[in-house]
C-alpha cells in the first residue's frame, strides 16, 4: 500500500502548492504507516523532480510520453489511476488547481473512489475517514467521510503548509500505455502571464472594487500589490463592468480564495463577496462609509477615502521595505 | 445539433447559511431556490449556438418534484425540453451517473455544465460525466465556439488561459465569460408552461461517501479601527502584529 501524489508541473516547475499537496499526502503516508509516490508528467528535469524529496516522495514516477507534454485530461487521469493501481496507492492526493479540478474526478470514476473536492484540513481517521472542506461557497465547511476503499483528496492552495521532511526521492521512468481516445482534446495555445502572481495561490492579495469609480484608477491598486507581492483581485460589480478581467471577481459567483491577507479597497462587502474571502487569515477593510457591511468581518479597518490612504500605505510600504 | 445542459437547483446566492439536525442537514426553511448561476452561463451558451434553428437544447435536473419550478425557469430562459430524473441529488457521483445513464440513450453533440455548484463547489459533475461517457471533458472553461464538428475552447488556468480543440463528443463545464447570462422574456415565461417536462427514473449506483457534518467558520473578533490620517500605522501592525508582511 503506499499513496500517490500528482505533482503538477508549468513550464517544467513545481509550485509552492505543489509542494503543500506533497506535504499533506506526507502526513497521511506517515499516519498510515506507508510510502509516499509521486507522479509526475511532462519534461521535468532531474533536479526539480529530486526537489520532491524534500517533502517526503520516496520515490517519484516520471512521464515523459511526448504526448503527453501538455496537459490533456482524459490522457492524464488514465496515466494517474493506472500508476495508483501500479504502487497499490489507495489513496491519491492533488492540488485542487484548475487542473485539477478537471482531474480530480476522472481518477475518482476510473479507481470507484470517494472524493474530497477541497480539502483544508488532514483527514480525520478515528471511526472511518473524514476530511473537511469548503461548501456553499466558503459560507460554511462539510465534514465528508468516505466509506469506499479507494480515496482521492484535491487540497486546496494555502490551506496546508509546506513541511520539509527530507528522504531521498528514487527516480523512476513510467511508461503506460496511452490510448489515442484518451488524447482528443489538442492543445493549441497555452497564454500565461508569468509576471503577475495568480489569484488562486496567492499567499497575499490586494482587492478594488466600485469604490474606485473607473478603471483608470487602478494604478495604485496594482502599485500595492507589487510592493507587497501580492495578486490583484475585483469584486463582481468591477468584473461585469469590464473594468478588470473575470478572473479577477472573487466572491460566490467568482472564486473563493484563503489568502493570509486580503486588503479590501472600496468594497462594500456583500454577502456574496464575503462568501469568497472568509478564508482569509486576515482582513484589512478600506472605506469611506463607516456603516460598510465588511468591517463586520475585518481584522483591522480605515474608514477613509481609498485615495488618500492607499498612498499612505504605498509610502509606509515602501519604508519599510527600504 | 443537440445540446444538453446539466441545471442544478441552489439557494439562491444572498441565503444566509444555517444547519439542522445537530448541523448534519442544510435548514432549507424560507430559502429562495434559484437556477444555480454558472448553470444559466452554460444554458446561455447552449441557447446562443442553437439560435436560428441550428438544433435543440435540453436541460437536464436531477431532483425530486420540488425542482421542477427551477427547471421551469430553465426553459423559461430558451432551452426546448427538459428531463428530471426522480431522486435527491444525493451526491456528485450519484448526479454525474444519472445524467451518462440518460446521455448513452440520447445522442449529444455536446453536454454543458456550470463549472460548480455554489452549494458543494465541486467542480466534479462535468469530468465524471466525461468519464462515464469515456469522452473529453474541459473544466473551467470561459470561452467556447462550435463550427458543427470541431469545437474551439479556452479553459482558465493560474496565470492564464489555454486554448484547445475536441472534435466529437465532449462535456464542458462553463465559468464566467462563456456567455452573459440570458434572462427570460415574457414569451419564454409563457411557453415554459407547456415545453415538454419528462420525468425519468433514477438507476442505482453504490455510494462512496457523505457528508456527516456541517460547520460554520469562526465568527471573528472585532474589527481594529486604525484612524485615516495614520494609514501608515497599519504597515506596522501587518508586519509585527499579524505577522503577515
Amino acid at each position: 500500500m503506499s499513496v500517490l501524489v500528482y505533482v503538477e508541473q508549468a513550464d517544467g516547475k513545481f509550485k509552492k502548492s505543489v509542494f503543500e499537496a506533497v506535504s499533506y499526502a506526507k502526513a497521511i503516508a506517515d499516519n498510515q504507516n506507508t510510502n509516499l509516490t509521486a507522479i509526475s508528467i511532462g519534461d521535468v528535469a532531474e533536479s526539480e523532480l529530486s526537489e520532491l524529496g524534500k517533502y517526503g516522495a520516496s520515490k517519484v514516477l516520471t512521464v515523459k510520453a511526448d504526448q503527453l507534454k501538455n496537459f490533456v485530461n482524459q490522457a492524464y487521469a488514465a496515466v494517474i489511476a493506472e500508476a495508483a493501481q501500479k504502487e497499490s496507492a489507495a489513496i491519491v492526493v492533488l492540488s485542487n488547481s484548475f487542473s485539477g479540478k478537471g482531474l480530480a474526478p476522472r481518477i475518482a470514476v476510473k479507481l470507484k473512489a470517494g472524493l474530497i473536492d477541497g480539502a483544508v484540513e488532514l483527514p480525520n481517521f478515528d471511526g472511518g475517514f473524514a476530511v473537511k472542506k469548503t461548501a456553499f461557497s466558503g459560507k460554511a465547511f462539510a465534514v465528508t467521510t468516505l466509506t469506499s476503499d479507494n480515496k482521492v483528496i484535491a487540497l486546496n492552495p494555502n490551506a496546508f503548509g509546506v513541511k520539509e521532511n527530507a528522504t531521498t526521492a528514487t527516480i523512476e521512468s513510467f511508461n503506460p500505455e496511452i490510448k489515442a481516445t484518451d488524447l482528443t482534446a489538442i492543445v493549441k495555445e497555452i497564454v500565461r502571464a508569468t509576471n503577475k502572481i495568480s489569484l488562486p495561490d496567492a499567499e497575499l492579495v490586494v482587492s478594488a472594487g466600485r469604490g474606485l469609480k473607473g478603471p483608470e484608477n487602478w494604478g495604485m491598486i496594482e502599485e500595492l500589490a507589487e510592493l507587497l507581492g501580492a495578486a490583484t483581485a475585483c469584486s463582481k460589480p468591477v468584473s461585469d463592468a469590464d473594468w478588470r478581467p473575470h478572473s479577477e471577481h472573487v466572491g460566490q459567483t467568482g472564486i473563493a480564495i484563503s489568502p493570509n491577507l486580503y486588503i479590501a479597497i472600496g468594497i462594500s462587502g456583500a454577502i456574496q463577496h464575503l462568501a469568497g474571502v472568509s478564508s482569509s487569515k486576515v482582513i484589512v477593510v478600506i472605506n469611506k462609509d463607516p456603516e460598510a457591511p465588511f468591517f463586520k468581518v475585518a481584522d483591522y479597518g480605515i474608514v477613509g477615502d481609498a485615495f488618500e490612504v492607499v498612498p499612505k500605505i504605498i509610502a509606509a510600504l515602501k519604508a519599510h521595505k527600504g | 445539433m443537440k445540446i444538453l445542459v446539466c441545471i442544478s437547483n441552489v439557494p439562491d446566492t444572498t441565503t444566509k447559511i444555517t444547519f439542522t439536525n445537530d448541523n448534519t442537514q442544510f435548514n432549507t426553511a424560507g430559502v429562495q431556490f434559484i437556477v444555480n448561476p454558472y448553470d444559466e452561463i452554460a444554458l446561455s451558451r447552449a441557447i446562443e449556438l442553437c439560435e436560428g434553428g441550428k438544433g435543440t437544447v435540453t436541460v437536464i435536473n436531477v431532483g425530486e418534484v420540488a425542482t421542477e419550478p427551477t427547471i421551469r425557469k430553465a426553459l423559461a430562459i430558451g432551452a426546448d425540453d427538459a428531463v428530471r430524473v426522480n431522486a435527491a441529488p444525493r451526491d456528485a457521483y450519484f448526479t454525474a451517473f444519472q445524467i451518462a445513464e440518460y446521455a448513452k440513450t440520447n445522442d449529444f453533440d455536446m453536454i454543458l455544465c456550470g463549472r460548480e455548484s455554489i452549494d458543494y463547489n465541486g467542480s466534479q459533475v462535468a469530468a465524471m460525466i466525461g468519464e462515464f461517457l469515456a469522452i473529453p471533458s474541459i473544466s473551467i472553461i470561459k470561452k467556447l465556439d462550435y463550427d458543427g464538428s470541431t469545437a474551439t475552447i479556452e479553459r482558465e488556468i493560474e496565470g492564464g488561459k489555454e486554448v484547445l480543440t475536441v472534435t466529437g463528443k465532449f462535456v464542458a463545464s462553463c465559468a464566467e465569460g462563456t456567455a452573459e447570462a440570458k434572462i427570460p422574456n415574457m414569451r419564454g415565461i409563457m411557453s415554459a408552461r407547456t415545453k415538454p417536462l419528462q420525468v425519468i427514473e433514477a438507476v442505482a449506483i453504490e455510494e462512496l461517501g457523505k457528508v456527516t457534518k456541517f460547520e460554520t467558520p469562526a465568527p471573528r473578533g472585532a474589527v481594529k479601527l486604525i484612524p485615516a490620517d495614520h494609514a501608515e500605522e497599519l504597515i506596522s501592525l501587518l508586519h509585527s502584529e499579524a505577522k503577515v508582511i
